[in-house]
This record gives C-alpha cells, structure tokens and sequence, in this order.
C-alpha cells in the first residue's frame, strides 16, 4: 500500500467514523423512544439508496480522463475540506459550540417523544428520521469515497475503508447502547478537514498541469504544513478573543 | 420551485455550503495554476498560499 493510499484509506475511515457517530445518536433516539423496526427500516432504505448512488456515479466518475478528473475532484475536495477545516478550527478555537452527542441525544429523544406516541406497527416519524438522518450524513461519506476513491484510481479501498468505520461504530454503539459522547469527533474532524485540503490542494494543482516538486512524496509536505498551519489559525483565533474580550467594555 | 431547480440548490447547499467565496477563490487559484503551467513555469507554488489565504479570510469572515 502506498503511502497515498494510506491517506486514503485514513482520511475515509475517519470521515465516515464521524459521520456515522452523528447517525447513530440519531437512530439510536428514535429506535429507543418509538419504534426500533422502523427505524431501522429507514436505515435499510438509506443505506440501499447510499449504494445506488455510491454504483451508478462511481463508474461514471471513473471514467473520466485522469487530469480532468484530477482538477474537478480536486477543486470539489478543496471546497468541501474548507468547510469542513473552517469549522474544525472555529471549534477548537472557542468561537463555535462543540458538537456534543449526548445533548444531541436528548434533542432528539425529546423531539421524538413531542412527536406524539409511536403507531403500533409501522412507525412513519421513526422511519423518515433515520431515513433522513443515514442518508444526510452518508452523502457526504458517499461523496468522499467517489472523489477520493476515484483519484487514486481505488474507490474498492476507499469503499472498505468506509464499511470497516462503519462496522466499528455500530458494533460501539450496540456494546455502549448509547450515544458515543466519548468519541474525540471534533478532532477527528480537524484531522478529516486538514486531509481532505491537503488531497485537494494536491490533485487540483496536478489535474491543473503542475508537477510537484517530488511527485507523491510532495504530500509528506504539504499535510503537516496544513496541519501546523491550522494550529497556528486556532492560536490566532483564541487570542483575538482574548483580545477583544479584554478590549469590551465592563 | 420546480423539482430540478430544488435538486440544483441542495447540490450548491451540499458542495458549496454557506461559503460561496471560498468555492470562487479554488476556482480562480487552480484557474491561475493551469494558466501558468499552460505557459511552461513551474506552477505547484499557487495552491499552497493560496488555500492557507482563503482558509484565514474565510475565518476572519466567520469569527466577527
């Protein structure tokens, strides 16, 4: 396995482990406060429709000619590790809520419970939930197993990587029967955002026509230069709040 | 709304996010990578700076 593909292999793991943390404090909350079958029909039915998006766009991307694909995927992973590196930063920082699954639990458990009780049979509210919430958390795991996958001319790694993160959590969640508080999301999440950039910033410049200095081993660069960078970003953050705390008035 | 024009939107809320800027400065940079590459320099120099200044101007942006 190269090193890239280890990158790969890493970036997805932790992405869908994340997302599938977030989907599980959202099933678990309708399964325990309604209706279990349903709610894990919705999860069925998300998955299934995660699989025919994840096959019918997979070949299609695969196809593309491998700069073309390069440049575009490229592009699409800068913009979506941005945003996922801008609010990793901001929490770290202080300047945003950090996510917190147990009191996302409770929001949910008791969104669940004023929805009325559970019909005796088929549960719609506990079916659409999960349904939703599955297939909202696994698009973007779906979109970063096609675009990495697809980069590295391995989306069967990247795909595996995504069902072994997938069966860790699920297999935590059911030893923990509850929501994973303990799991260190926000920094997984850093990490996923600084991956994520780093590939990006990688493949665009590649698929644009640049030659980096090194070929592949340029990432060995360019990621710990993100990352120290980042750090750096979540100092300078902490201490403009300090700083305009400090400067408000009494 | 018409269905296309829904499914439209959820794909720029889902790629582009609550950020347009940053989504047009990738675009200008790798624009500006394959216009100097196209002339024959070197052109790997770009990204790197120019990611690190959208990360910074997007949290300066998001943190008042």
């Amino acid at each position: 396995m190269s090193g890239a593909d280890l990158g790969l292999a890493v970036s997805v793991f932790l992405a869908c482990a994340v997302e599938a943390v977030e989907a599980l404090t959202i099933v678990l909350a309708v399964g325990v406060t309604r209706s279990w079958r349903s709610a894990l029909y919705g999860v069925g039915a998300a998955v299934l429709a995660l699989a025919v998006i994840v096959a019918a766009l997979g070949p299609a991307i695969d196809a593309l000619p491998i700069n073309a694909l390069r440049v575009v995927v490229g592009g699409l992973l800068l913009v979506f590790g941005l945003q996922w590196l801008r609010k990793a930063i901001l929490r770290a920082s202080g300047r945003k809520a950090l996510r917190d699954e147990a009191s996302e639990f409770a929001s949910e458990t008791a969104a669940a419970r004023a929805a009325g009780g559970a019909r005796p049979g088929f549960d719609g509210y506990s079916f659409t939930i999960a349904f939703k919430g599955v297939l909202l958390e696994g698009l973007e795991v779906a979109f970063i197993v096609l675009t990495f996958g697809a980069s590295q001319h391995n989306i069967g790694l990247a795909a595996v990587a995504a069902g072994v993160a997938v069966l860790a959590v699920v297999l935590a969640g059911l030893a923990a029967r509850a929501p994973l508080a303990r799991v260190p999301e926000n920094s997984m999440k850093f990490a996923v955002g600084v991956m994520l950039t780093s590939f990006g910033t990688f493949w665009g410049a590649e698929g644009a026509g640049a030659s980096w200095p090194g070929g592949d081993a340029a990432l060995l660069a360019i990621i710990p230069g993100l990352l120290i960078a980042s750090l750096g970003l979540v100092q300078w953050l902490r201490r403009a709040s300090v700083g305009s705390a400090v400067g408000e008035p009494a | 709304m018409s269905p296309i024009t829904r499914a439209a939107r959820a794909v720029w809320e889902f790629v582009v996010g609550d950020d347009p800027l940053t989504a047009l400065g990738v675009v200008v940079a790798l624009g500006a990578t394959a216009v100097i590459a196209g002339a024959g320099a070197a052109a790997w120099w770009v990204m790197p700076p120019a990611v690190l200044a959208m990360l910074a101007v997007s949290l300066r942006r998001a943190a008042r």
